[in-house]
């Protein structure tokens, strides 16, 4: 035990020497955060859009003040018949232009019908298809709920449609859960991979397993202080995401850092398992950017949908340990669900830590005969 | 062989601290260790000579029970490598090739470290710390950074710190790459004072020159022993100047 404590001391000393190690466990983790919570923000608010009004009457008015009052847009230029639309769009000053026909009132109360045409700028489609979503959503509720009702129309179905679990579609939500996959795997599995490759290339490894140290205490003492931080890192994103983003907790939190401190023993383990390959810092590095981070980012699902990927990168997609992360957590923050409902991830988190633990004793025991 | 033999007649009352018999390690079909046999006395400098590629840092891991060899037996400290390797391992230093301190720590910090590694009480590291560091004439660097030292005190201080706990044996894997002459002067200096206070050390290098300051030597080639005795005795057997023109002899005669 004494053995131990010495030994966690001295890496400790490591990190808290380095200021690289240092900014990337401190730093990185709030600052992503804070970026992709912040910056890099998908939700639309205040987009600049164009009306062109060519009945004027009572309804296209209050159909665009709701426009305009529902936050998410800002009215930028009102056109007049025969003005050039695409004229305004290559300006860029506005994002979509609304047109509403002639006689828009008196064909919606004698027909039920009214033309409406919604011209977005699709150079940035996300942002096109967002706009378009919210306009038409906020057309169909107003003309439903003002006007509609008085009329007798028959077998009309009505769509509701409300986004359970985010309903004001922050895309927040979906970063913290992405965000803190990432970190996780970063600081365990990376740090621990650079921090055990790094004994290797200076040759202190080799002495340390000609000392008394038996290998389970050197790699118990190199990961531990990973470990620590990590679940720290964790702690910290969630503080984060629910005190300065709004996301909830709905479920248990003691099941939440439950799953994340799974989570974070599948990256160490990996950390361990690159350890073993790579016979320096630098390929430890390589390895973990090109096999961790960026798969992580690229086919978590958690920036691009999985659903929407080619069917050979679907299925690797299966192999990334975030993936199952993500949906666990996402699941019990925002949906409230137990262990009923994810154990299938969480059996393929575990699965994958022993094999991970398995291989990396393999390639030890290699290394050594 | 025969030399040897000779030799184990004399030096019979001598403690043997490592017992080499039938040594094999393969990799693959690769013969790294081809049945080596020698003993080590305790207190002796051994030197473990070879060109690179020629076994001797594969021989020496089998010993401080880094790898594991395919056949034969070893004993080092007295202990069986298959069966002991903990007590084998609290009974030797051990000095890689590459430097081997941790440079983001103080010296002292490396020293705590460790000693608490093999055990050694913190009354008894101050007391060991401060005589070792009188010693080198390093007390000013106590606190010092070992990144921030030159190479020949990191060398020295490694060599303090793998003898540290007093082993049976310490192995030195090359220990003086890359230095000056003077440097490896000085550093044998040190060599010899553990030698004195009765710690046997096993070295290998690839200079010849250090092979001269050696009580005895092996020298491998191709993953065999090819001779074994003094310095003296080798050149006087191969009739030859110093111990370089005996390393050359002996690999012209195994290459025919």
């Amino acid at each position: 035990m004494k053995q131990f404590i010495g030994f966690l001391k001295k890496e400790f000393l490591h990190i808290f020497r380095d200021p690289r190690t240092m900014m990337i466990i401190f730093l990185l983790p709030i600052v992503q955060l804070l970026l992709f919570g912040k910056v890099i923000n998908t939700d639309i608010q205040n987009s600049r859009i164009a009306i062109l009004d060519q009945s004027h009457d009572n309804t296209t008015r209050e159909i665009t003040s709701k426009l305009v009052s529902s936050g998410y847009f800002i009215l930028g230029e009102e056109l007049m018949p025969g003005d050039d639309v695409e004229d305004v769009f290559r300006k860029g000053k506005v994002k979509m232009v609304v047109t509403f026909g002639p006689e828009f009132e008196k064909s919606l109360e004698r027909d039920g019908k009214a033309e409406v045409q919604l011209l977005a700028d699709a150079s940035d489609p996300n942002t096109a298809r967002i706009l378009t979503n919210y306009a038409s959503g906020i057309i169909n509720d107003y003309v439903k709920k003002e006007k509609l009702q008085n009329l007798q129309l028959p077998n009309q179905i009505n769509t509701e449609v409300r986004m359970l679990y985010n309903e004001g579609l922050k895309s927040v939500y979906m970063f913290v859960p992405g965000i803190m996959a990432m970190i996780l795997m970063l600081i365990s599995a990376m740090m621990t991979s650079i921090s055990i490759s790094k004994e290797k290339e200076l040759g202190t490894m080799e002495v340390l397993l000609a000392s008394p140290l038996k290998p389970i205490q050197i790699v118990l003492g190199k990961v531990t202080p990973y470990l620590l931080l990590s679940f720290i890192n964790a702690l910290t994103i969630i503080l984060i995401g629910v005190l300065i983003f709004g996301v909830p907790i709905k479920g248990s939190f003691v099941f939440l850092m439950a799953e994340s401190f799974l989570f974070i023993m599948m990256a160490l383990s990996l950390g361990i398992l690159i350890s073993t390959i790579a016979p320096n810092q630098m390929v430890a590095m390589f390895i973990s950017v090109l096999a961790l981070m960026l798969p992580t980012i690229l086919l978590s699902g958690f920036m691009f949908p999985i659903e929407n990927m080619p069917l050979p990168l679907r299925i690797l997609s299966h192999a990334m340990p975030p993936r199952w992360f993500i949906v666990i957590i996402k699941n019990i923050m925002l949906k409230g669900t137990g262990i009923l409902f994810v154990w299938k991830e969480t059996l393929i988190l575990m699965f994958m830590t022993f094999v991970f633990i398995a291989l990396s004793i393999k390639n030890f025991k290699i290394r050594l005969e | 062989m025969q030399y040897l033999r000779l030799r184990l007649n004399t030096e019979t009352k001598m403690e043997k601290v490592i017992e080499v018999r039938n040594l094999v390690k393969k990799f693959g079909s690769f013969v790294a260790n081809d049945h080596l046999n020698f003993d080590v006395y305790q207190g002796e400098i051994f030197g473990f000579l070879g060109a690179n590629g020629a076994g001797k840092t594969t021989a020496m891991k089998i010993l401080c029970g880094l790898s594991s060899p395919t056949s034969g037996e070893a004993k080092v400290a007295g202990f069986d490598i298959y069966k002991e390797t903990e007590k084998v391992k609290r009974n030797i230093g051990y000095m890689s090739q590459k430097f081997s301190l941790y440079e983001d720590l103080t010296v002292a910090e490396n020293i705590r470290f460790f000693s608490g590694v093999y055990g050694i009480s913190p009354a008894d590291r101050k007391e060991k710390q401060d005589k070792l560091l009188k010693n080198l004439g390093l007390e000013s660097a106590k606190d010092s950074l070992i990144g921030s030292l030159p190479l020949g005190w990191k060398q020295k201080l490694a060599f303090s710190v793998a003898i540290f706990h007093d082993p049976k044996i310490v192995f030195l894997d090359e220990p003086t790459g890359g230095v000056d002459p003077i440097t490896r002067r000085k550093f044998w200096d040190l060599i010899y004072e553990a030698s004195d206070r009765g710690i046997t050390v096993f070295v290998t290098t690839h200079y010849m020159d250090e092979a001269e300051y050696c009580n005895r030597v092996s020298i491998m080639n191709a993953g065999r022993i090819e001779a074994l005795d003094t310095p003296e005795i080798l050149k006087k057997q191969y009739s030859a100047k110093n111990m370089d023109e005996v390393f050359l002899k002996i690999a012209r005669n195994t290459e025919q």
